[in-house]
């Protein structure tokens, strides 16, 4: 019987630990925070599920529905992985202390955390009442808190567009919710739901220019930016508010894996992969939103399953075809494709640069076309899904994937 | 009256326009059948927390079991706010019956306990 360790138990960890156990693994799971379900334990919206149960469950609901199925699987929660080098894993927790462990493979199902004030550098003083969306959502959801009374979302995000409905709903004001882009990322949905329902602006070409506060946030000062981004001199003015939520990324959760000699893709900042989800190091696996950061939960928990089967399978090393992003394409996952493998379609999953009403999406071996699909609607918000044969894979030298605009 | 509102049936989100029950720019007949239940009675899926003894967790999340009138969101909230659940419970246990008189029921959406 293979070992398989993983780390972490949100979405994409529970399905690996289903996955590989139901395919025959022994399965140790660790997991850092108390609790099982990761993310989704905030996440009180409903929306999550669609695709796999056909039902709109809430992330609490969606996540309840895999740990009902964990039986047979060794867990450890409040758990710490410090380390990981050739199938050893060390971790520390309060009740064993440090300690390692050896398998045969590991999957890596971190996620991702969010991008904070610093990372975008907004001017100004730096007061109480400036908040990641993941954090606010995080003390309003699961510790039962009141973060503030009237409110500036700093990026369209489904994020920041989920936490402008809360907190609206929980009694607070939301003035205004500002983005940089000329479209929103977010879903229509959250758009029209979140936002539109509740009669809050959003300002697409806008940004938060200055912080303004000595203890606790008194106001930001917002101006329109310019095609190039920056922001337009004599476009600013004052929104007064106490909170701002910042809705402005995520980053992969990559440090335990390039520690680890792992390659990792400067496009998603994830581990480059297989199609079966192997990283560049043999029997180390990743899943989720630590390979890149999805929109859907139901694709993470489809990674997820993929790294549980191969990881308790131990697929062969072999030869293999490199994926890539081309003209429109901001990355593509797998970078990887093998020429053997136990499904004879793979899918390329990616997203376009800029919206799109009517294009086509084109992938290349080189100079020569291969393969084209016309897509009606694409949109940097939404994760685009290419099925590509491995037949075709293997025969090509390099595989680059194009965006095409209809002229 | 003129409405103007973004489908949300699919990804294209197409600007629809409603004046007197007539639909128009809307891409597909499902998006007429969105844009008229959105201008006559739009329903919303409440989500929020309650109170919750008992527990470390000190919130519950809950749901309401079916879409109500979006009017009366925050009535539920409200009601809502008057609701404390003591562990343990389990997902979809109700936690109030008939909020505001809508004949649906609020129920929990985590186990806890």
């Amino acid at each position: 019987m293979r070992n398989v360790t993983i780390i972490g138990a949100g979405p994409a960890g529970l399905a690996a630990a289903i996955a590989a156990r139901d395919a025959g693994a022994h399965v140790l799971l660790l997991e850092r925070a108390k609790e099982l379900g990761g993310i989704l334990n905030q996440c009180i919206h409903n929306g999550f599920g669609l695709y796999r149960f056909r039902e709109e469950l809430t992330g609490p609901e969606y996540a309840g529905r895999f740990i009902d199925g964990l039986h047979d699987i060794d867990i450890r929660t409040d758990t710490m992985v410090l380390e990981i080098s050739s199938g050893s894993v060390t971790a520390v927790n309060p009740k064993d202390g440090l300690f390692t462990v050896t398998s045969d493979a590991v999957i890596l199902a971190m996620g991702c955390r969010e991008r904070t004030c610093g990372a975008i550098g907004v001017p100004g003083d730096r007061p109480a009442g400036v908040f990641t969306a993941g954090a606010a959502q995080r003390y309003m959801n699961i510790e039962g808190l009141r973060i503030g009374k009237r409110a500036v979302i700093l990026g369209s995000g489904d994020i920041g567009l989920i936490m402008a409905r809360r907190m609206t709903l929980e009694g607070a004001e939301v003035a205004a919710c500002v983005e940089l882009m000329p479209y929103s990322s977010g879903l229509n949905r959250n758009i029209v739901q979140c936002l539109h329902d509740f009669d809050i602006p959003l300002y697409l070409s806008h940004t938060v220019t200055r912080i303004i506060g000595r203890s606790r946030l008194e106001a930001v000062e917002v101006a329109e930016v310019g095609p190039d981004r920056k922001p337009v001199p004599g476009t600013e003015f004052r929104i007064d508010c106490d909170t701002l939520l910042l809705s402005v990324g995520l980053i992969p959760e990559n440090e335990l894996t390039r520690a680890a000699g792992i390659a990792i893709d400067p496009h998603t900042n994830g581990p480059v992969v297989y199609d079966d989800m192997e990283t560049t190091q043999k029997g180390v696996y990743a899943c989720g939103n630590v390979v890149q950061v999805h929109d859907l939960v139901d694709f993470v928990s489809d990674e997820g399953e993929r790294a549980g089967r191969a990881a308790a399978s131990g697929q062969p090393e072999g030869a293999y075809t490199e994926v890539q992003p081309g003209s429109g394409v901001g990355y593509v996952v797998p970078q990887r494709i093998r020429h053997e493998g136990a499904e004879d379609t793979v899918t390329l999953f990616f997203r376009v640069r800029k919206p799109c009403r009517k294009g086509s999406l084109v992938v290349y071996d080189g100079e020569r076309e291969v393969l084209r699909k016309k897509r009606l609607y694409m949109t940097p918000g939404e994760m685009e899904k290419l099925p590509i044969s491995r037949e075709l894979a293997s025969t090509a030298e390099t595989l680059t994937v194009t965006m095409e605009e209809d002229t | 009256m003129k409405q103007e509102l973004i489908c949300i049936v699919c990804p294209s989100g197409c600007r629809i326009t409603v004046e007197d029950g007539q639909v128009t720019d809307n891409g597909c007949k499902r998006g007429e059948v969105y844009a008229l239940k959105e201008v006559t009675n739009p329903t919303r899926v409440l989500t929020t927390t309650v109170r919750l003894t008992g527990a470390e967790p000190v919130r519950l999340p809950v749901k309401t079991e079916r879409d109500i009138p979006k009017g009366l969101l925050f009535s539920a909230m409200r009601q809502l706010d008057a609701v404390t659940v003591a562990a343990p419970v389990r997902r979809g246990d109700v936690v109030l019956r008939d909020v505001c008189g809508t004949g649906v029921s609020v129920i929990a959406c985590r186990d806890v306990g």
